[in-house]
């Protein structure tokens, strides 16, 4: 009896991950029919002439783009904190230092939205300026810089911080592992404490921070108030990171546009969302392989 | 041997040790030094927003804090008023948060039982695989989620705490599961073994041994996904929408979370008051109020964090 | 060009806790000297210090000196990863890091200094090394295979090619048999009969069969109890410790009465 509740909780999880699926497939369904006429006229900011699929390109992009430069942004310091904590820092300290990383995930987006807005954007701005007027040649800085800071930039700043955790918990957690005996060889030999690191630690966690990346990338791409309370939302295809008005993303579109949207609208939102959970599925299947994948190998050995 | 050997030849042999001993190689420790200023820049990189952000939120937050802002509700309050409140936010935030924590702790608990007591074969990893899938569900996709069940069930169109509830369930789920399964695979075998030696059935060990050892976990466990959860913002805005009167009836429409409310605030602007500042007209109110509801909603979190964690000191059995 | 160790009244300290009190001895060049002793007795906290390896732990320190050919290798201007370099080390388990082929396990700790070496420089000092750990006729067909797939003997002669690759002047062992068969644990005896040709070795065992079959000098350590700092109860040439020690705990060890 208490055997086949629990095992009928765990195929409720299993039945609601699969309604998740089908209601969002059926409730798109009208707007993946729909003629681009009919979407034009129910879909405020759609294009003429344009199919679904025109429409939701520079959304894909904008999400694409701007779960890029947060990784970027994210991956390199993730790994120096991973190191510092499993490495560097005295063990007592380690611990602390790892619960404030851990308080970063704590601390609701929408906070991290006011704070990227009224913090950080002011503060980064002249960075901003300083980058376009001497780095514009090269696409991503070009354009005009958004005065209020409100550009793709800040907001892969927010994202950034708000990834952060995610990926330094991972790996420290594999870099953690590292088995002393690999240390040790590498400490005999006459490694300096970087060496050893480069030698021992990073080439077994290598596949663990691939995954810890990927894992935060899935957050970055659905992340939505931080980019719908930054950003300054445009439909373009465009590079310019610095600008006003040029990219958006499928959460914050979705986010901005739900409240007020009714009929047909709403279906095309739900076919918007539908795609980012594609996208995100896709993103995160493939992480949880990587991280599968390598336990087959440590329990090998 | 040296001790028998002419007294020039250990002298030249200890100033070759010597050099070979105290002559490191400049480049490579450049290199160390440049990596070692490196990881501890990374580290007070990542503090910096932290420590920014913890202080804006006190300082701003602090500065609207009153027993009026704690205690009213938004009703009838218009432009730069500053007497309104965000009680009813936080009643919002309560009781969509505690319902959704009524649907994802029982399903979570025992989904992690099945996982940990009775899992084995296909369906078990199925679970596994899907449970990870199901954390990296963006928080909106959720909402969209609940908001197309309500809407096949109840019509276009509609609005209510319940649905906000579902959504969050969606995210917390995973988040139950994950931890309670880790705390109820720190409970050992032996407990198991000897209780099943007592002729114990199966479902009763678990129930007066198992949940019972891990009680502190669990709770644990709970606290933090409810942590997770309680500042979701984009799930609330699309399933529960907002108002400014007080609602704590998640069947009866439209109610307001302390997380949209902070956006709305934010959105609204600076207010145009004809007399300039005064007592009953503060153009930049409405921020105010959004760092003052933030400053709420982090307590919150934190608290819940801190409380989780120190449940898991204090009350954890010693197994080991 | 193998050195000679001067150890003078060291003190070796977890933290708050002493380990191994006040041991002297010497070590001398070109021979292999066995530290044996009950296990917990201190013998290979000692040999770590040797090569600075015992500091890498929080809190461990030493009082006292370690003068390798007269320079002592706690000095102030002593750079210990020069110690390391220096003072070769081969551990208890083989540990030939797992990402790394054969050949490039042998190179890794030249690698470090990053000399900008000539293919063909490189592959000779492959073949010397491997050949110095008798490893050569079993690998040369597969030095781009992964070290983890050799036997656990082949491994640890891997490891102590690796060593051997960086040239120390002396060579440590941690038990380096206990993890391996008998027949791979004679391979490894040679081996070290070889190698003190032209370094000095210096081998912890718990194997006192061990100790008689390789070394030149034993030492015995021992322990009051636990709790207590492990001592160096007396050391000797290899034959006169194990036929007519001058200490009873030394006999008592070396006949198998305790340990």
């Amino acid at each position: 009896m208490f055997r086949w509740i629990a095992v009928g909780a765990g195929v409720l999880i299993l039945a609601v991950l699969a309604a998740v699926a089908l209601f969002l497939l059926q409730q798109a369904w009208p707007a993946l029919t729909a003629g681009s006429d009919e979407l034009a006229a129910a879909v405020p900011r759609f294009p003429e002439g344009t199919s679904f699929l025109g429409f939701v390109g520079p959304l894909v992009f904008g999400t694409l783009l701007a779960a890029a430069l947060a990784l970027g942004l994210a991956t390199p310091v993730a790994m120096g904190i991973a190191l510092f904590i499993s490495h560097y820092a005295p063990r007592r300290l380690a611990q602390v230092l790892g619960y404030l990383v851990d308080l970063l995930a704590a601390v609701p987006s929408v906070i991290y939205g006011l704070w990227g807005i009224s913090v950080l954007g002011p503060a980064a701005l002249p960075l901003w300026e300083w980058l376009n007027r001497y780095l514009g040649w090269f696409p991503l800085f070009a354009g005009d810089v958004s005065s209020a800071s409100r550009a793709m930039a800040t907001v892969a700043v927010v994202l950034a911080v708000m990834i952060l955790p995610i990926i330094t918990a991972v790996s420290r957690e594999v870099f953690l592992q590292t088995p002393k005996l690999h240390e040790e060889a590498a400490l005999a030999l006459g490694a300096t404490r970087w060496e050893v690191v480069r030698t021992a630690v990073l080439p077994f966690g290598r596949s663990g921070v691939i995954s810890a990346a990927m894992l935060g990338l899935g957050r970055a791409l659905g992340e939505t108030m931080a980019v719908l309370m930054i950003l300054s939302p445009g439909f373009l295809y465009s590079f310019k990171i610095l600008a006003g008005a040029q990219q958006q993303t499928i959460a914050a579109y979705i986010a901005a546009d739900f409240p007020e949207a009714s009929g047909l609208a709403v279906n095309m939102l739900i076919a918007t969302g539908l795609v980012l959970f594609v996208i995100t599925l896709a993103v995160n299947m493939l992480a949880r392989g990587i991280v599968a994948r390598r336990k087959d190998f440590s329990g090998a050995n | 041997m040296s001790a028998t050997a002419p007294a020039t030849d250990t002298a030249e042999s200890t100033a070759r040790t010597r050099a070979l001993l105290t002559t490191p190689d400049t480049r490579r420790r450049r290199t160390d030094r440049t990596m070692q200023v490196l990881i501890w820049a990374a580290f007070v990189l990542a503090m910096t927003p932290l420590v920014s952000l913890v202080w804006t939120v006190l300082s701003n937050g602090a500065a609207r804090m009153s027993m009026d802002f704690l205690t009213l509700s938004m009703r009838n309050i218009f432009g730069g008023d500053p007497s309104g409140g965000i009680y009813h936010a936080i009643m919002g935030t309560l009781v969509i948060t505690g319902v959704a924590a009524l649907i994802s702790v029982p399903v979570g608990i025992l989904t992690a039982i099945y996982l940990v007591e009775y899992g084995k074969g296909a369906l078990a990893r199925a679970v596994t695989f899907f449970i990870d899938v199901m954390t990296g569900i963006p928080s909106i996709v959720a909402g969209l989620f609940a908001i197309s069940l309500f809407t096949l069930i109840l019509g276009p169109a509609v609005r209510m705490g319940i649905i906000g509830a579902v959504a969050l369930s969606v995210l917390m789920i995973p988040v139950v599961v994950r931890s309670c399964e880790e705390m109820l695979k720190l409970v050992p075998n032996d407990l198991r073994e000897a209780s099943y030696a007592l002729g114990v059935p199966k479902w009763l060990t678990i129930v007066k041994v198992v949940l019972r050892t891990s009680v502190a976990g669990l709770t644990t466990g709970v606290l933090l996904a409810v942590a997770r959860v309680i500042g979701e913002t984009a799930p609330l805005l699309v399933t529960v929408g907002v108002t400014d009167s007080i609602n704590v009836n998640p069947t009866d429409g439209r109610m307001m979370t302390l997380p949209v409310f902070i956006y709305r605030q934010y959105m609204q602007g600076t207010a145009t008051c004809p007399g300039g500042e005064s007592a009953t007209c503060v153009p930049d109110i409405a921020m105010q109020s959004a760092w003052g509801a933030a400053l709420v909603l982090i307590v919150m979190v934190l608290a819940l964090n801190l409380v989780g964690r120190l449940v898991n000191r204090w009350f954890a059995p010693t197994l080991r | 060009m193998a050195q000679r160790i001067d150890v003078k009244d060291l003190n070796i300290y977890y933290g708050d806790f002493l380990a191994v009190q006040d041991v002297t001895m010497t070590i001398e060049p070109k021979s292999v000297t066995a530290f044996i002793g009950p296990s917990g007795c201190g013998k290979s906290t000692f040999l770590r210090t040797l090569n600075r390896m015992h500091e890498v732990i929080d809190g461990a320190h030493v009082e006292g000196t370690v003068a390798l050919e007269g320079v002592d290798l706690y000095g102030a201007d002593v750079d210990p990863v020069a110690v390391r370099r220096t003072v070769g080390m081969v551990f208890q388990r083989p540990n030939p890091f797992p990402t790394m082929s054969i050949k490039e396990n042998v190179l890794a700790g030249v690698r470090l200094n990053n000399r900008r070496m000539s293919r063909s420089d490189a592959d000779d000092l492959v073949e010397s090394s491997l050949r110095g750990a008798n490893l050569w006729n079993e690998v040369k067909d597969r030095l781009d295979r992964p070290g983890s797939g050799l036997s656990g003997g082949q491994q640890q002669r891997l490891c102590i090619a690796r060593a051997i690759a960086v040239k120390p002047q002396v060579l440590l062992m941690d038990e380096p048999c206990s993890a391996l068969d008998p027949i791979s644990t004679i391979a490894i005896e040679d081996l070290i009969g070889e190698l003190k040709q032209s370094y000095t070795i210096v081998i912890v065992t718990h194997n006192m069969q061990q100790a008689a079959r390789v070394s030149d000098r034993t030492a015995f350590f021992n322990i009051a109890g636990t709790g207590k700092p492990g001592r160096l109860i007396e050391m000797d040439d290899t034959s006169t410790i194990f036929s007519s020690p001058a200490e009873k705990a030394t006999e008592d060890y070396v006949s198998g009465r305790f340990g």
